[in-house]
């Protein structure tokens, strides 16, 4: 087909031109016409199932998300019969809806929600049966409403095409279909790997977190605790959304500031572990490429990610890095190296990370991250969750004044920063490769072949001692199924992966504010927040990890040396097989 | 059918020659496109439903997801996920059936057997189903037990077909 | 075997013909008897094969020589099966119980007399026997290019399908005929395709040849779903080779080497009948890479739908064939442009196939002859419901629903008053008694609010509500609604609990219009076919027989008796005779009352199942 072919099509009156192949619902907004739409989420979403972007084409109403504009159509958007039509499909919704709006988490940050009010939906005329199921809590990262789901199915064309995870999908037909995991397991028992991709896509509250806003104002009420809380490097770039600034707004002082307000008593950077975890994690590429085992090393940072090689490439175990992330490193540290320096009794420390993530509050319940028998971290919150604390707590979050970090974990170069992004943990780790294997300064900083959106990404980087590192990074799962499939045919070869399970990488995790749909097609959010964390670490006076005085502390005065036997203790770990089903 | 009678035997020789069938079955549609329904008729006619290990063999080797399989599995009336009676009795509710009485007819099943519809017997000895239209309407009401067809029926009617199946 | 050439193939037909002589109207040619056994569902449940068997027996028995016993598919009146055709005198015989097999052989086959008890009765003549199959009625206005073969020839004899000049039609396009040729005849026909929408065949052929790609595909809907309708079964029963041949035409015309036959599974018969049939074809060269020595190759896989009526649905079965969730997708895309994997597709269902190579031997003339101006050829209607000659026939387009119904479906039995008629299954509605003189096509069954379907005929009497069939028809869909589109997954839900409140006597007269309001919002909402139609059998009950709704929730009553919470049942104790009858027949023992005196039933007991109101012989109870 010729790309540039033009067809000229009417529409409300309007003749416009538009590209072969433009739907009438992109024709539509090209000329400022709005259609509403549900369960459409662009280029991942397109069943055209539930009715409401129907538009009059001669006497047929005919749903505008996957209709291709062709020459000489006259379509009607704005007719009785397709108002009719819209509201009562909305209707229809509604009937078989829990319709707990008050109370519901999505409460005025739904689209079925906007999308009655838009219609004028004032009274239900149809009403009768709804689909009736128990809240699925199992599993400690997401929470499934089935009675607030509308069937769009974008949570299951997100985890199964984008994420290629397959943890759910459409079970029975009709009126008795419902969304959930095979054989109407709990959510936990699934091969979910806790990305929550699936919530950013849900159109209500049929998703989402499972929420811990209440133990941490317990904890912080509790006069034993010393309630420490440590901040992902995506969160300061998103959190800023929820109180209407723009998307790829800093807003790490004003972060900072309300985490205090809240109650916290002591506000940490995990960007700190981040610039650890170069240490540790440069240290261990550099011996395995020494020895040549275990290559490429695949970067462990990402929960969902290790939950993905442990269900579906269980024979790769061993590439994963044994290093904890970040946060959890940083857990381990607040809980042993800060609680002797501070003579508190490790116990009575409560650790708080907030993530722009789901798959974390349920890798800070694994087993393996805890230290005699205490879990490195305690509690993950989203983003979200945090500014629902802070809209609690009644903080004038926009006009805070910026504040500072707690030290000793509240340093941090841009190196760790930019871990927040796609591309991230590759560059921050190269810059300090490099000056490690050259044994010098250099004035290396910007690896420019590892930025960017793009799913993967391949760099071939030669270091100063001449040894070739293959570089892939990785976004979405997706993308990373494909790598791994290469590489298990001896299609590809490489000596380092970085894989972040969620597209564009932490920026856009599970746990960020969710942005409506219409402003996704509009502004590309990832573009806009891996700007905002680049910003950062350039505005850094320090960008490399190993300069980072604190870090260098922390080894003379605890851990010694990377990969020491004390590190391998507190910062490393192992992983577990899983089922595939 | 055959495979009901295998139902009861849990044997390990059994056991065995079912995996050769999968296996086989398997093999037979692995490289066929959508393969996925034949496979799934082909493990209910070995297993006598779509058993869980089986599928997951099935998920394994044809390289699709379960998440697919079951919602697949579960679109279908024909497909059953739990073991169904010695018998399967399915009373059609097709409209010429319909008309004629058949609703009545599975009431007084339901009522003799002591099961709901789609449900099996404590004994697992019958499955009690509605069908849609089994396409015997010049014989309404129909039912069939096994492959056998039942036409012409009055709810007086059933004790006597159902003391065939009852020896 | 070897692959036949053209003149092996004619020398089978002249030879097959020359066996079938019994039966081709050559009997001065033979001294054979041909007795055709039904070997379809119908008959097969009643016992033919038994009846089969115990033929072979006393034949042997007996020692009788120059008599076939030939197995059939369907020969359409189900309701007098199972049935034996003699030949050549074409005696019919129904309703043959395995014992009475003994006396055809010995009164018939020896002694050449009639058995006089097992023929057909003329209902409307009460005692008149019929004697021969073209003396039925029945069978008198009926026109059979479909169902030629069905009844006439054995299924699973490739031999005598050749010998009914099968396969000459390929044999024709393939040697004589440009792609563009077979469809422009097609075209010219004028058929429609018979699986419900009536879409023009010869353009839907057409549109697949247009287009380019290395890759097409013919598919066969034989998921046959329409409640009360089973043609598309007893064309493949009875002459399955008729869609092989058919499906490689098509698969000539647009381009096609690859066909697929999506077939429910519950059909065993039908499914094991193709699957000998696609053997035998293979074998002889009609099917496979090189059909005919022409280098056409055409192959047939044989796909088992797995219980879900949607599949009828063009997108929804192919998705099927793919191995997913039978549900629709969008059109556009048409499958003609992007079908089966993707791929230009052609889907038709059995019926239209089946027409095909009668339209290539005799010509789109001859079958444009037949019918009514836009709807060409023949229908094949499936009766069933109140009817005396339940079963299937076929009759020329045009022919009116009183010819249908009354001379060759023979009325409605018991005396009953006809009511209405229900056409087009789940998709159609209901038409009344004005207009039963309409001559049946597409496009006037549609103007009377119902439609063709794929020709199921449910005749509906004084004891059928239309509340509740329109009911039955919402529980019907509901249930089958795949569950994709809102309007259909939920809009079904409310519209059938809307019909069962009313039904069940809580209904109002807020519920008519909401019923109305929803249908039509359910009909333009709907993604497909299924839910577009899904209102159909609301709408046009509501249309003829408003008063019914009405008085279902105005007066709350239910005149048919079928809707129990609105019954009541009240012995008249003047024409009350006390003859016990009803108190003895009561499942629960709820009349009671002296002999000779009025009896009276208790309302808190009674169980409103009418059966003392059908065994009053003093109509002296009455239904309220």
């Amino acid at each position: 087909m010729n790309k540039l072919e033009k067809v000229k099509i009417m529409i409300d009156g309007l003749e416009i031109e538009v590209e072969k192949g433009t739907t009438v619902l992109e024709a539509a907004k090209e000329v400022g016409i709005h259609i509403p739409t549900l369960c459409y989420l662009k280029n991942v979403n397109e069943p055209s199932s539930c009715r409401a972007c129907v538009v009059e084409v001669g006497p047929r109403l005919i749903a505008s998300c996957t209709l291709k504009a062709e020459d000489g159509m006259n379509i009607k958007t704005n007719t009785k019969k397709v108002r009719e039509a819209r509201k009562t499909v909305v209707e229809l919704i509604l009937s078989d809806h829990k319709r707990e709006c008050t109370s519901c988490l999505r409460n005025e940050k739904c689209e079925l929600q906007s999308l009655a009010n838009n219609l004028n939906i004032r009274e239900l005329r149809f009403e009768g049966e709804r689909t009736r199921a128990e809240i699925d809590y199992s599993s400690p990262a997401i929470v499934r409403d089935i009675e607030k789901c509308i069937l769009c199915g974008r949570c299951i064309a997100t985890c199964s095409n984008v994420q290629t995870v397959n943890a759910i999908g459409f079970i029975n037909r009709g009126f008795g279909t419902i969304v959930g995991p095979s054989f109407d397991k709990p959510l936990a028992d699934s091969v979910c790997i806790n990305c929550g991709q699936c919530i950013l896509a849900c159109p209500v509250g049929a998703l989402y977190e499972h929420e811990n806003i209440n133990d941490i104002w317990r904890e912080i009420e509790n006069p034993d605790k010393l309630v420490v809380v440590q901040t992902a490097p995506a969160v300061r770039v998103a959190l800023g959304e929820e109180f209407g600034l723009p998307i790829g707004t800093r807003v790490t002082g004003k972060m900072v500031a309300a985490l205090r307000k809240i109650g916290f008593d002591k506000v940490f950077d995990t960007d700190f572990a981040a610039d650890l975890t170069i240490m540790e994690e440069g240290t261990e590429l550099i011996k395995r490429l020494e020895t040549g085992e275990n290559l490429p090393l695949m970067t462990s940072c990402c929960p969902g990610w290790v939950k993905f090689v442990e269900h579906n490439f269980p024979n790769m175990l061993e590439n994963l890095s044994t290093c904890k992330s970040p946060h959890e490193m940083e857990g381990a540290l607040i809980k042993s190296y800060f609680a002797k320096r501070m003579n508190v009794d490790p116990k009575n420390i409560v650790v708080v990370s907030i993530m722009p993530c789901t798959a974390k509050k349920f890798e800070s319940q694994r087993e393996e991250l805890s230290n005699q028998q205490m879990q490195d971290v305690d509690y993950v919150l989203t983003t979200r969750e945090l500014a629902q604390m802070i809209k609690e707590a009644g903080i004038d979050f926009v006009n805070l004044k910026d504040e500072e970090f707690d030290n000793p974990f509240g340093e941090a170069t841009g190196a760790g920063v930019i871990f927040g992004a796609t591309g991230g943990v590759a560059e921050a780790a190269l810059r300090t490769v490099f000056e490690l294997v050259a044994g010098k300064d250099l004035d290396t900083v910007d690896f420019n072949a590892v930025r960017g959106i793009e799913g993967i990404k391949e760099a071939t980087i030669e270091l100063p001692n001449g040894a070739v590192i293959n570089t892939a990074v990785i976004n979405g799962l997706g993308n990373a199924r494909k790598v791994m499939e290469l590489i298990q045919k001896g299609e590809k070869n490489y000596q380092f992966i970085e894989v972040m399970a969620c597209p564009g990488g932490c920026i856009n995790g599970g746990g960020q504010p969710i942005v409506d749909k219409e402003t996704r097609e509009n502004i590309d959010v990832k573009i806009a927040r891996s700007k905002a964390i680049y910003d950062e670490d350039k505005s850094l006076p320090i960008r490399k990890s190993h300069k980072n005085p604190y870090i260098k502390k922390i080894y003379d005065e605890f851990l010694g040396e990377p990969n020491s036997h004390l590190s391998h203790q507190l910062l490393h770990t192992n992983y577990v097989a899983r089922e595939k089903f | 059918m055959e495979q009901t009678q295998t139902m009861c035997c849990n044997c390990g020789n059994q056991q065995d020659e079912r995996n050769d069938k999968l296996n086989e079955l398997i093999q037979k549609y692995r490289d066929v496109k959508g393969g996925l329904i034949p496979v799934l008729h082909g493990v209910q006619e070995i297993y006598g439903y779509l058993n869980e290990d089986a599928l997951k063999v099935v998920s394994e080797e044809l390289a699709v997801p379960m998440s697919e399989i079951y919602g697949v599995a579960t679109f279908y009336s024909f497909f059953s996920l739990e073991p169904k009676g010695e018998h399967v009795i399915r009373v059609c509710l097709g409209t010429a059936c319909y008309v004629k009485g058949a609703q009545q007819v599975l009431d007084k099943l339901s009522e003799k057997l002591n099961v709901e519809v789609n449900k099996t017997t404590e004994d697992q000895k019958f499955t009690l189903e509605a069908s849609r239209c089994l396409g015997a309407c010049g014989l309404a009401p129909v039912i069939m037990i096994d492959d056998d067809v039942y036409g012409k029926l009055t709810p007086e009617m059933v004790d006597e077909i159902l003391e065939k199946y009852n020896k | 075997m070897e692959m036949k050439t053209l003149q092996e193939l004619e020398q089978i037909r002249k030879e097959t013909l020359e066996k079938m002589n019994a039966r081709n109207g050559n009997e001065s040619l033979t001294n054979e008897k041909h007795l055709l056994v039904c070997r379809g569902t119908g008959c097969t449940s009643s016992l033919s094969p038994k009846i089969m068997e115990e033929l072979e027996k006393q034949l042997e028995k007996h020692q009788l020589e120059n008599i076939r016993v030939i197995k059939t598919g369907c020969f359409g009146l189900c309701a007098k099966g199972p049935i034996i055709v003699v030949h050549p005198e074409k005696t019919f015989y129904t309703q043959v119980k395995p014992e009475d097999v003994g006396e055809i052989v010995e009164q018939h086959l020896l002694k050449g007399e009639v058995v006089q008890r097992l023929l057909c009765k003329d209902e409307q003549a009460e005692k008149y026997m019929i004697e021969k199959l073209d003396d039925l009625p029945f069978y008198k206005k009926q026109k059979r290019i479909v169902l030629k073969n069905c009844g006439f020839i054995n299924p699973e004899d490739i031999d005598e399908y050749l010998a009914m000049d099968g396969y000459k039609a390929l044999e024709k396009v393939l040697t004589s005929m440009s792609r563009q040729q077979v469809i422009e005849e097609i075209k010219e026909s004028g058929l429609r395709g018979r699986g419900g929408g009536g879409f023009p065949t010869g353009l839907k052929w057409e549109f697949a040849a247009k287009q380019e790609n290395d890759q097409k595909y013919i598919i066969c809907n034989a998921d046959e779903g329409d409640p009360g309708a089973f043609m598309d079964r007893s064309v493949l029963e009875g002459d399955p080779h008729v869609v092989l041949e058919a499906m490689a035409i098509g698969g000539y015309a647009i381009g096609a080497n690859k066909g697929f036959i999506y077939v429910r599974a519950e059909y065993p018969i039908a499914v094991k009948r193709l699957e000998v049939a696609i053997e035998q074809a293979k074998e002889y060269g009609v099917l496979g890479d090189n059909i005919l020595g022409t280098g056409f190759k055409f192959d047939v896989e044989i796909r088992l739908g797995a219980g879900a009526f949607v599949c009828g649905e063009e997108t929804a079965l192919m998705n099927s064939i793919e191995g997913k969730r039978g549900m629709p997708n969008p059109k556009p895309p048409f499958p003609a442009v992007s079908g089966l994997f993707g791929k230009p597709t052609v889907i038709n269902n059995v019926e239209t196939f089946a027409n095909i190579p009668p339209i290539i031997n005799k010509g789109a003339s001859w079958f444009s002859s037949i019918g009514t101006e836009k709807s060409k050829g023949t229908k094949v209607f499936a009766l069933g419901g109140k009817i005396v000659n339940t079963g299937l026939i076929e009759v020329p387009m045009g022919t009116t629903l009183r010819e249908v119904i009354y001379e060759i479906g023979g009325g409605i039995p018991n005396g009953k008053n006809f009511k209405a008629v229900q056409t087009g299954g789940p998709s159609g509605g209901c038409i009344t008694a004005e207009h039963l003189d309409t001559p049946i096509d597409y496009d006037t069954l549609t103007a009377l609010g119902s439609m063709m379907g794929s020709g199921g005929m449910i005749v509906l009497d004084e004891d059928n509500c239309m509340v509740d069939v329109a009911r039955f028809y919402l529980d019907f869909t509901k249930d089958e609604s795949c569950g994709k589109c809102t309007p259909c997954r939920i809009g079904t839900t409310r519209l059938l609990e809307i019909l069962e409140k009313i039904t069940e006597g809580k209904g109002t007269l807020e519920d008519i219009t909401k019923l109305e309001v929803l249908s039509e919002q359910i009909k333009a909402g709907s993604l497909c076919g299924l839910g577009q139609t899904a209102p159909n059998p609301v709408l046009s009950t509501l249309k003829y027989f408003k008063e019914e709704y009405i008085a279902h929730v105005v007066d709350k009553k239910c005149s048919s008796g079928v809707c129990r919470s609105l019954v009541e049942y009240v012995i008249d104790p003047d024409l009350c005779k006390g003859c016990t009858l009803c108190a003895r027949k009561c499942p629960v023992n709820a009349i009671s009352g002296k002999v000779k005196e009025p009896h009276v039933i208790d309302t808190e007991k009674c169980i409103k199942c009418g059966v003392c109101f059908e065994s009053c012989k003093f109509k002296a109870i009455f239904r309220g």
